[in-house]
């Protein structure tokens, strides 16, 4: 064998050796696992002026209950299937929406515990109907539920998008 | 306020685990790339020495990528969700290691020597009883906390395997160290590469009972934590198990071993830096003490020490010195750093136990600086792979006993490189999957299958929350 060929292949065996070594170190780099934060502080404030924007622009257009009306008789697509904390403390946590009563307040047994001072301990409860329209219901709270700037005195359908406000946290429905 | 236009749907943050993909496509490719590196120095080697690709290039292909893919399928039923670094990285090094050792095989010198055999066909055997424990391992260990209910068993099995070298009829006394013992008709076996794994999992699901009380209950002075006396109890007890390895076994590097795990399990469960202060000094005095005495060990760090002496010693003929420490520091200088290439070193000067405990010398010589290196740090890729498994893993025993693997390992790596090398006196341990031995590559592909089953478990994703079932059945009383 050839004194070329052999050089050859020794400085070609270690490159395959290193590339190996770099392969390994690349799939570290991608392979980083953990928890995955995403969308805080300044991205959530330069959305929220256009959220509230296009809000308007959609209840202009058609009032909420009748928008909720023809949400729960379309169900399906148009079901929301997840309840999203937009504002507050516990900004970005989801509620899969599968048919139970999510109860919000300071207690230690709700479905969202708030960690709000302008909470009750069992503040609101949103529930779905015979239909499977959901609907938030104020259970006596000392400062009010707010669905979007209303406040609440009976149980209310929710329209998908509109911010419900207990205290300094605002909740929304999505599909 | 700059003018950062995000589009209206990504308003809300999501906080959650990452759903980890299984990575199992990815180890699969790794896995051949780890298969095709050995065969291409196979290749290498036999056209280096007898100027033919070697005969049982196929065959010796087919049964790494054979062993290589049972333990892969193994993986992708029984911990799909498992790191996928860990069985490439310890494929490649087992793959390598008997190319080197077949390689010293084809050693004309080696084979004028009356205790030669042909070693790699016994190495791919081992190999393969490696990767059959390592499919035991996580076939039958389906949770590792399992482990945990055998602490004591476990203390009490560890020892056992200590003293089993001791026991007369037994134990054999090779070459000055008595870490092996003799089972008749399979030939002889060293417990202390088990032992490793056992006492992890004792010190494990020790420290994870007694960690408050080793953390906490201790006076502040010199910046240093001093633990309680009574407290000091398992760490002295363990240094003193240690010392007495060395005094009977004369083996440095197990005792060395032991200690140094105990010692990191220790750090790990409470935080202090003080119990590694104490250790050093601990192991300092004990090595220091046992060297000045035990004739073994004395003659080893001797030879750590002055080299160049014992080898001048050897060659006038006079017993009880040996050149292998000399031998190998040349092998290292003539590799240089690009070395010599596959089949063209001198390694095998080194004679007896080149392919063992010297088998770094031979990569050294003809893979160079550059080699070693990569080499080293494919090691040191398990090490992190094993210490990245203990922090993502959720269970206080599992973080504990995947460092206590992976620190075993790395110091199994430390000991042996660093007494070849000559940064540390030599001593009688197996580069772990490199190595020729038996007993050395079972227990480390069980270390590596404990290793995948804590992973797979750390990484496995979180199942998504059950609905509340008592949601519903809460009624709230609003009183009017």
């Amino acid at each position: 064998m050839s004194e070329l060929t052999l050089t050859v292949m020794r400085l070609g065996f270690l490159a395959v050796l290193w590339l190996f070594v770099i392969v390994a170190v690349q799939v570290i780099r991608s392979d980083l696992f953990g928890t995955r934060v995403t969308q805080r502080g300044s991205r959530r404030e330069a959305a929220r002026p256009q959220q509230a924007s296009r809000q308007q622009a959609r209840q202009q257009s058609t009032p909420p209950q009748q928008r909720a009306q023809q949400g729960g008789g379309r169900r399906g697509r148009n079901a929301p299937s997840k309840l999203v904390v937009t504002e507050g403390t516990l900004t970005g946590t989801t509620v899969a929406l599968q048919g139970q009563t999510i109860t919000l307040g300071r207690a230690h047994d709700s479905t969202i515990v708030l960690d709000d001072d302008y909470a009750s301990s069992r503040h609101a409860r949103i529930y779905p109907d015979q239909g499977g329209q959901w609907i938030v219901e104020d259970l006596g709270s000392t400062n009010g539920t707010y669905l979007d700037r209303s406040r609440l005195t009976t149980p209310t359908p929710i329209p998908l998008g509109a911010p419900i406000r207990i205290g300094k946290t605002a909740i929304e429905l999505r599909k | 306020m700059s003018s950062t236009t995000n589009s209206p749907t990504h308003h809300t943050s999501t906080i959650g685990a990452i759903g980890a993909p299984s990575r199992r496509n990815t180890e699969l490719a790794l896995l051949v790339f780890a298969v095709v590196i050995p065969v291409f120095a196979y290749a290498n080697v036999g056209l280096a020495i007898d100027d033919k690709v070697p005969t049982g290039l196929l065959s010796y292909g087919f049964g790494l990528a054979l062993l290589a893919g049972v333990a892969h399928l193994a993986v992708r039923k029984f911990a799909p969700y498992a790191d996928p670094l860990l069985l490439p990285l310890a494929t490649l090094l087992n793959g390598l290691g008997l190319v080197c050792i077949w390689r010293l095989d084809q050693s004309k010198l080696l084979q004028s020597l009356p205790a030669y055999f042909t070693a790699a066909p016994r190495q791919l055997l081992y190999t393969a009883l490696g990767i059959a424990l390592f499919v035991a391992v996580l076939v039958f260990l389906k949770d590792h906390r399992v482990l945990q209910r055998y602490t004591y068993i476990s203390m009490f099995s560890a020892l056992v395997l200590l003293i089993l070298p001791l026991v007369p009829g037994l134990g054999a006394n090779i070459y000055g160290a008595k870490i092996w013992i003799n089972i008749p008709g399979l030939g002889s076996l060293q417990p202390g590469e088990f032992a490793k794994i056992v006492l992890a999992i004792f010190f494990a699901g020790y420290l994870m009972v007694k960690r408050d009380a080793l953390a906490l209950a201790s006076r502040r002075f010199m910046g240093l934590y001093l633990p309680r006396g009574r407290d000091l109890g398992p760490i002295l007890v363990v240094w003193a198990i240690s010392i007495l390895i060395l005094v009977f076994e004369t083996d440095l590097g197990t005792s060395l071993l032991f200690f140094g795990m105990f010692v990191i399990m220790l750090y790990v469960a409470t935080e202090r830096t003080s119990w590694i202060v104490f250790g050093l000094l601990m192991s300092a005095v004990g090595a220091v003490g046992v060297a000045s005495i035990e004739p073994h060990v004395k003659s080893r760090v001797q030879s750590w020490l002055d080299p160049m002496h014992e080898y001048v010693l050897s060659r006038q003929g006079r017993a009880g010195h040996s050149e292998q420490a000399m031998q190998a520091l040349w092998a290292f200088g003539s590799g240089g750093t690009m070395g010599t290439g596959w089949g063209q070193g001198h390694s095998d000067l080194i004679r007896f136990a080149a392919n063992s405990d010297f088998i770094l010398a031979t990569f050294g010589e003809e893979l160079g600086l550059a080699g070693v290196m990569a080499i080293l740090l494919i090691y040191g890729l398990i090490v992190e792979r094993g210490v990245r498994t203990a922090l993502a893993a959720r269970d206080p025993f599992g973080k504990l006993l995947a460092v206590g693997l992976s620190g075993a390992f790395a110091l199994q790596v430390f000991v042996v490189a660093g007494g070849v090398m000559g940064l540390i006196p030599l001593t009688g341990m197996t580069m772990p999957f490199v190595a020729y031995g038996g007993s050395s590559v079972l227990a480390n592909w069980a270390l590596i299958g404990i290793l995948i089953r804590i992973s797979d478990t750390a990484r496995r994703p979180a199942p998504t929350p059950a609905g509340n079932p008592d949601a519903e059945m809460t009624q709230v009383v609003r009183p009017s």
